[in-house]
């Protein structure tokens, strides 16, 4: 009985508060700062040093992740590549945020013919597929990092704008914000001030595994040429170089690929565990 | 006698529904005194929230409208002013708590932030000086500890509590009229007798006037100094406590009163009054509780009776009043 007792109390230690995935999510989105923070310290070589004698070298204790064709070491390329890349989730993440959450809000609190018009926006901004609308946004714009900022701004915001509008649908009708109002508060105060941080939960969850999404589109667009331009390191970039040598040096593209695979799943560990979190609280 | 605080005249709430229009709540006229509390009766869906909603101008829904000829406080025609000028008001002049004090908190501000954003907006205060208001404040609403209380969440406080924490917000803004919507119906008996308490401490000390809404006969007679009665969106009755409570002349003030278990205490069934009110979309042309009232007379199916002073103080709409005695 104790053993079982013991085990449900481990269980739920685990799984029940989601403290498990939390905690091994943080630690992997952590890890990978940390890395990214310390690149010229960590990193055993210059990145962009081309070493014409060891090109396409196998992993070796000196470059344990090899070498690619022009002879760079491919550890020290994945290392300063986190710095790329985790500045493209953070910032690809951040403006359609904010963005969508302010249409969202105003649009669902003020209803009526705004609401529509912003409902139909969205309607044709999803009518695109993603990816599609942003390369063509990013073709416009030209190559690079801003543009690739922009094109995911423009085509993000209609996810957190959904979802901020329904919620403030519900809460527009709640009983504080009738209290807020007859305490004499203007709209944007009762709005912006109450029922927003109410509405807030479900984004902040969804900001996270929208991480996620925003690396893979970014490693997807610079692997496309669109994004990140070669020589600067970038998972996405350095993917598409190896991509020609696969079947002779398969570390080339393996150790980024891996890398974007682990900091996704970083990123949707801790959308996991901060949404049992918070769930659990409310 | 000095002009009352609150002069409501010919008040009324209208939905706009389709292409006609249904009165909510009809020509209501009353006085409020500085320092009094008026308890306003009536059965559910008898227009006392919508009033009172209509005299803050925050209707519920979009196809509400609000008409009349004057609702004068503190030297405004309420009336008259923009929703800019109504902003400025509420809160206040005029403060507004509810039933339930759970869902009309912000759940995720600190109860001193919110007591103290009140204070802030209306009295210029700053962040320092308004925190240390809303500890008087709580304090005066008899939370414990208002010190620590201050900075806890809603969830971290019990009913009773919460709703003097609701006041609290209220009095933060220092309104002069405080409406109280069934302040006490989610509350258990003993709660209720404090918060009660506490409205008449607070009326004794702040001369705060308040407009009562209540379904609970017990609760308007420990606590108000005068009562109206609403049915079906209009007044039908007016006057002071006791000469209501002891002499109603309208048959539906009686009828309310025989319902209250108080009144029979012998009796082994409940006492109702048969029938249900009439739909609003559908008004009889006479008198709106003519089909239920025991002394209906012919007159009473032709012709609305207005609400008139039948003695000083004391105001009755009904063609046949009852005389001292109650229902024969």
């Amino acid at each position: 009985m104790s053993a079982t007792f013991a085990l449900r109390a481990g269980l739920a230690w685990n799984l029940g508060n989601g403290r498990l995935t939390l905690y091994c999510g943080l630690a992997i989105v952590l890890g990978w700062c940390l890395l990214a923070l310390c690149a010229p310290w960590v990193a055993p070589f210059d990145p962009l040093l081309q070493n014409g004698d060891l090109r396409l070298a196998e992993p070796s204790l000196a470059h344990p992740f090899g070498t690619d064709n022009f002879g760079r070491d491919v550890l020290s390329r994945v290392i300063w590549g986190a710095r790329v890349d985790l500045q493209m989730a953070l910032i690809g993440v951040i403006f359609p945020f904010l963005l969508g959450t302010c249409i969202g809000a105003v649009s669902g609190y003020v209803g009526g013919w705004l609401d529509n018009a912003c409902m139909r926006l969205i309607d044709i901004v999803l009518a695109f597929p993603f990816l599609v609308l942003m390369l063509a946004i990013m073709a416009i714009l030209g190559p690079g990092l801003g543009s690739f900022y922009i094109a995911m701004a423009l085509v993000g915001w209609v996810s957190y704008a959904r979802l901020i509008r329904s919620q403030i649908l519900v809460l527009k009708q709640s009983d504080f914000a009738l209290a807020a109002r007859s305490l004499g508060f203007s709209h944007r105060r009762t709005l912006f001030g109450h029922l927003l941080p109410n509405a807030l939960f479900g984004s902040v969850v969804f900001c996270m595994s929208d991480a996620v999404l925003v690396l893979l589109n970014g490693a997807a667009v610079s692997y496309l040429g669109l994004g990140v331009q070669p020589p600067t390191p970038e998972w996405g970039t350095m993917v598409a170089e190896g991509q020609s040598f696969i079947t002779s040096a398969w570390w080339i593209c393996t150790f980024p690929g891996l890398a974007v695979v682990t900091l996704a799943m970083g990123f949707s560990l801790l959308a996991d565990g901060v949404a049992e979190r918070l769930g659990d609280r409310s | 006698m000095t002009t009352p605080l609150l002069q409501v005249r010919g008040l009324s709430v209208i939905a706009r529904a389709g292409q006609r229009d249904i009165t909510l709540v009809e020509r209501l006229t009353f006085d409020l005194g500085e320092g009094e509390i008026l308890g306003l009766v009536g059965e559910s869906g008898s227009g006392k929230t919508l009033a009172c909603r209509g005299l803050m101008r925050l209707l519920p829904a979009p196809n509400l409208r609000v008409e009349g000829q004057a609702v004068r406080l503190a030297g405004h025609d309420l009336l008259q002013l923009d929703e800019a000028g109504m902003r400025r008001l509420r809160g206040r002049e005029l403060g507004m708590i509810f039933q339930n004090p759970s869902s009309h908190l912000d759940p995720l501000m600190r109860i001193g932030e919110q007591i103290a954003e009140g204070i802030r907006l209306h009295q210029g205060a700053s962040r320092r000086e308004a925190r240390a208001e809303a500890i008087e404040v709580l304090r005066q609403v008899g939370i414990p500890d208002p010190k620590s209380r201050v900075d806890n969440y809603p969830h971290e406080f019990s009913g009773g509590m919460r709703q003097r924490a609701m006041i609290a917000v209220a009095l933060g803004c220092n309104p002069k009229v405080l409406i109280a919507d069934e302040p006490t119906t989610a509350l258990d008996v003993t709660v209720q007798a404090q918060i009660l308490r506490l409205l008449l401490e607070l009326r004794d000390r702040r001369g705060l006037s308040m407009i009562l809404i209540s379904h609970d006969l017990g609760v308007v007679a420990q606590t108000c100094d005068s009562i109206a009665v609403m049915y079906a969106g209009r007044l039908c009755e007016h006057g002071a406590k006791h000469e209501m409570l002891a002499r109603p002349q309208h048959p539906y003030s009686a009828g309310l009163l025989a319902c209250h278990p108080a009144a029979q205490p012998e009796a082994l069934r409940m006492t109702t009054i048969a029938g249900q009110p009439p739909l609003l979309d559908d008004l009889p042309p006479g008198c709106r509780f003519e089909s239920r009232c025991p002394q209906a007379m012919p007159l009473c199916r032709q012709q609305l009776p207005e609400l008139l002073e039948a003695s000083p103080g004391h105001r009755l709409a009904c063609h046949v009043p009852l005389l001292a005695g109650g229902l024969s």
